[in-house]
């Protein structure tokens, strides 16, 4: 009789690159089965979800402007994963920077775009560090877990938000909870004509370039990669392990909080309460999906930016709610997460 | 009448042989010691017993009739109960939530019917529990007590205790002992696995030792003495490497003086341990396992910190010094555990050169071909058999220390601390090991040598300090140190 057994051994090296590939044919069949419950084809969702957006010059400008935040979140998530500090708080960090962006726009009155851009850009970094700070602290000093911390501070802000929405920032005028317009020296550029395609991609490119250089050829890079790797190694070899980790969690909090101000900047003009429905988290699928690596990022803020302006169009198209999208990129994370446990195994006949 | 007898059991872990064809009997009601140098197979044979493992070879009775023991049920059906160092208790449960934790025979449980037992069996035993009581609330001499109660309380008629000990402060060790000689009287048989010769020597009729797996014999308690028994317990052959002649030394370089330090159970692990190794020798420091050495050595690499004392290096304090001061007061170390101290998914080029980035960058940026040249050298220099950019992980056991030895000695360290550095490694890596710690020796470095392979001590060392309990037992030069001495201040003797 013929018996299968499961045995621990990784898979080459091949392998393992192609892995977040497999990732999507084995997610749109899983989904599948929920579109054809939802009375669609499942091939036209697909089409409608990865060629259509592509197909007209407006939408696929849309799939950038879609991409240019989670670009950044996910630099911002894979940045932290990479020095071993779990920042699930991009989210929030993103909203402080959306807040401390909109809180320059509307102060500088009258500034030329040289001052009112870059203002800008630290503002939001800024506002992301610093709400990113807390949970660095409490780490580094009590060793409080950072995933609880992290997340907690995301519905903080939430209502911080709100507050001033509804508070001190209510917009006179209309009285909707949204702020004053910021100023015109403070918006970034457009790239292409009466598109929303903004600066902040470009924003979002050299970042990830950055963080690109930073890992993997600056001995601070090393340095973070062995504390990712293994906290006890990199001590053991003189590593300041506390001091390189505050600095990454805050770094990536002000990576986060720049996708914040692009969104404000770049997009909105003003900030309100849905400036992000999920950006930081979707942030986390992105680190993840792209294999914590920045160029595999950016491929896959690419990827999640295309289904999301697909979700439109299929919900359009098809009548299924949007929220298919979620759906799909919730079933890849898992997908792409059980993947990379399951490349460590092999099922072996055995006589 | 035999309660036990095992006859003849092999055991093998890949090319390892942990039991070599060993025979053990166990009498009815006697407390018979299992004593041996770590890796000698102790634990192993008993595991066997208790259904832990399965020999290869050979065959168990239990009470005269041959048995086969599948599984730790199959050992408690048979009434065998063993205590292992690491308790399997629920930290949040009672004492009697615990006792009868799988096996409560019925959907239901009336708890304070079981507690009302629990109490009975606590009197019965004579072993002091309160069936109410929080496990997480105990110290540790109480969880024994509690594990010990458990195997009876499931009518063990045999009682495997594997280094109970080890985990005991002097106190607790006295109440353990006497519920052991009250259970003795009552018909108990015990199994007392340790490497501690004055226990053995205190409360067991017979000792079996053991030594590399093989059995040395079986003796009577009062046909023995301490030397006899250490001679059985460490006398080997000798090695291929050893120190060649005297050596003019050099002034101090290490200095310890009266450091106190805790263990992770916050239980005193060093205490006033002074210490001085000069330029140009090797001091090594013998004792059984579990007696200091892991906290001296953590100390010594800056990842514990010190209660009391101070570690000079030269003129240096180290005494409250990050592993940062120490990589930079030039301290060499090999750690005793060296897959948790390199990072095991870097390569080998960038864990040669992590604890001496800066000699490998320029305005933070790494000069990569520096690194690689760099490997590229130590592994022609330390004969390690990988690539620069073979992750460490991937390296076996013999090249990840290389590896670990190419990085901390390149360095031209003027102090060198090294734990355990041979530990799991074959013949060959073993020796180059060696001959490589005479050679740091012979440049006019100070070795610190660590290490509970007795022979490798006395095949290397200047001068032999011997740690017990967490205190220096003395200091002898190489040439009036003999195993049989060693042996006896290994044990707790003074010099």
């Amino acid at each position: 009789m013929t018996k299968y057994r499961i045995e621990r051994a990784p898979a080459p090296g091949w392998m393992r690159i192609l892995i977040p590939l497999l990732a999507i044919p084995v997610t749109f069949l899983l989904t599948s089965v929920i579109i054809l419950l939802d009375g669609a084809n499942p091939f036209t969702a697909y089409y409608h979800f990865l060629v259509s957006p592509l197909a007209g010059r407006v939408s696929a400008i849309e799939v950038f402007v879609k991409s240019t935040p989670l670009l950044l979140t996910g630099a911002a998530v894979a940045f932290a994963f990479k020095g071993g500090y779990w920042n699930i708080g991009a989210e929030g960090q993103l909203y402080a920077g959306a807040i401390a962006a909109t809180f320059v726009g509307t102060v500088l009155l009258d500034v030329p775009p040289i001052i009112g851009i870059p203002a800008m850009i630290i503002g939001g970094f800024a506002g992301g560090l610093l709400w990113a700070l807390p949970s660095a602290i409490l780490k580094v000093k009590l060793g409080v877990d950072e995933v609880v911390t992290t997340l907690l501070m995301n519905s903080i802000v939430l209502n911080v938000t709100s507050f001033l929405l509804n508070g001190p920032w209510r917009n006179p005028v209309s009285m909707w909870p949204q702020s004053p317009e910021i100023s015109a020296g403070t918006v970034f550029p457009q790239l292409i004509p009466r598109s929303r395609l903004h600066f902040g991609i470009i924003i979002a490119v050299i970042v990830i370039l950055i963080i690109w250089f930073v890992i993997s050829r600056t001995s601070f890079g090393l340095k973070m990669r062995a504390i990712g790797l293994s906290k006890e190694g990199a001590r053991f070899a003189g590593i300041k392990v506390n001091k390189t980790m505050l600095i990454v969690a805050l770094v990536s909090g002000g990576i986060a909080g720049l996708a914040g101000a692009g969104e404000v900047a770049g997009i909105h003009f003003h900030l309100i309460d849905a400036i992000s429905d999920g950006l930081g988290y979707s942030g986390i699928t992105i680190a993840t999906l792209g294999g914590l690596h920045p160029l595999g990022v950016g491929i896959s803020a690419l990827f999640i930016g295309l289904i999301d302006t697909g979700a439109q169009t299929v919900s359009r198209v098809l009548g299924v709610p949007v929220y298919l999208g979620d759906v799909v990129q919730s079933t890849l994370l898992l997908v792409t997460l059980s993947l990379f446990v399951l490349q460590n195994f092999r099922i072996r006949r055995v006589n | 009448m035999h309660a036990v007898q095992m006859k003849g059991i092999v055991k093998r872990f890949a090319d390892l042989v942990a039991n070599d064809h060993v025979d053990f009997d166990l009498e009815k009601g006697e407390i018979h010691a299992l004593l041996g140098e770590n890796g000698a197979g102790k634990t192993t044979l008993m595991r066997i017993l208790y259904g832990l493992y399965h020999a290869d070879e050979g065959q168990i009775q239990i009470n005269g009739s041959p048995v086969v023991i599948h599984s730790p049920r199959d050992a408690i059906k048979l009434g065998i109960g063993m205590v292992t160092q690491h308790f399997t208790l629920v930290p949040t449960l009672t004492v009697a939530e615990n006792m009868v934790l799988g096996e409560t025979g019925s959907f239901t449980i009336n708890l304070k019917e079981v507690e009302k037992k629990v109490a009975e069996a606590s009197k019965r035993f004579g072993v002091p529990v309160n069936p109410h009581a929080l496990i997480r609330h105990l110290s540790v001499g109480e969880r024994q007590r509690v594990e010990i109660l458990k195997a009876l309380y499931h009518d063990a008629q045999i009682l495997i205790l594997d280094e109970p000990t080890a985990v005991l402060v002097p106190q607790e060790v006295e109440v353990l002992f006497e519920a052991l000689l009250r259970l003795q009287k009552d018909g108990l048989s015990v199994v007392f696995i340790s490497h501690h010769l004055n226990e053995v020597m205190q409360i067991c009729n017979r000792v079996t030792v053991l030594r590399d797996g093989k059995l040395t014999g079986t003796v009577n308690i009062a046909e023995t003495n301490l030397k006899d028994l250490a001679n059985m317990m460490v006398g080997r052959e000798n090695f291929g490497v050893t120190r060649q002649g005297q050596r003019e030394q050099g002034k101090v370089e290490l200095r310890i003086e009266k450091i106190n330090a805790v263990d992770k159970k916050g239980l005193q692990a060093l205490k006033d341990v002074s210490l001085e190794v000069r330029q140009g020798e090797i001091l090594g420091l013998a004792g059984v396992s579990g007696n200091g050495q892991t906290e001296l050595s953590a100390v010594l690499c800056g990842t514990q910190k010190i209660t009391s004392g101070k570690v000079f290096a030269g003129d240096v304090d180290l005494s409250s010094a990050e592993t940062s001061d120490v990589c930079a007061a030039g301290i060499g170390r090999i750690p005793e555990d060296r897959h948790a101290n390199m990072v095991g998914e870097l390569s080998v080029a960038e864990n040669l050169i992590l604890d001496q980035m800066d000699n490998f960058k320029k305005n933070g940026i790494l000069d990569q071909q520096k690194i690689q040249k760099n490997a590229e050298e130590l592994i022609k220099t330390f004969n390690i058999k990988a690539n620069a950019n073979d992750r460490v992980r991937t390296l076996s056991g013999g090249n990840m220390q290389k590896v670990m030895l190419a990085r901390t000695l390149s360095q031209n360290p003027r102090i060198v601390i090294a734990s355990q550095p041979t530990r799991g490694l074959d013949v060959g890596a073993t020796d180059y090991v060696r001959s490589t710690l005479l050679e740091q020796r012979d440049r006019g470095a100070a070795v610190l040598l660590l290490s509970e392979d007795l022979e490798e001590i006395m095949a290397l060392s200047d001068r032999i300090a011997v740690i017990y309990g967490g205190k220096i037992m003395g200091v002898l030069p190489a040439q009036e140190a003999t195993a049989e001495k060693l042996g006896l201040m290994m044990a707790g003797s003074a010099a």
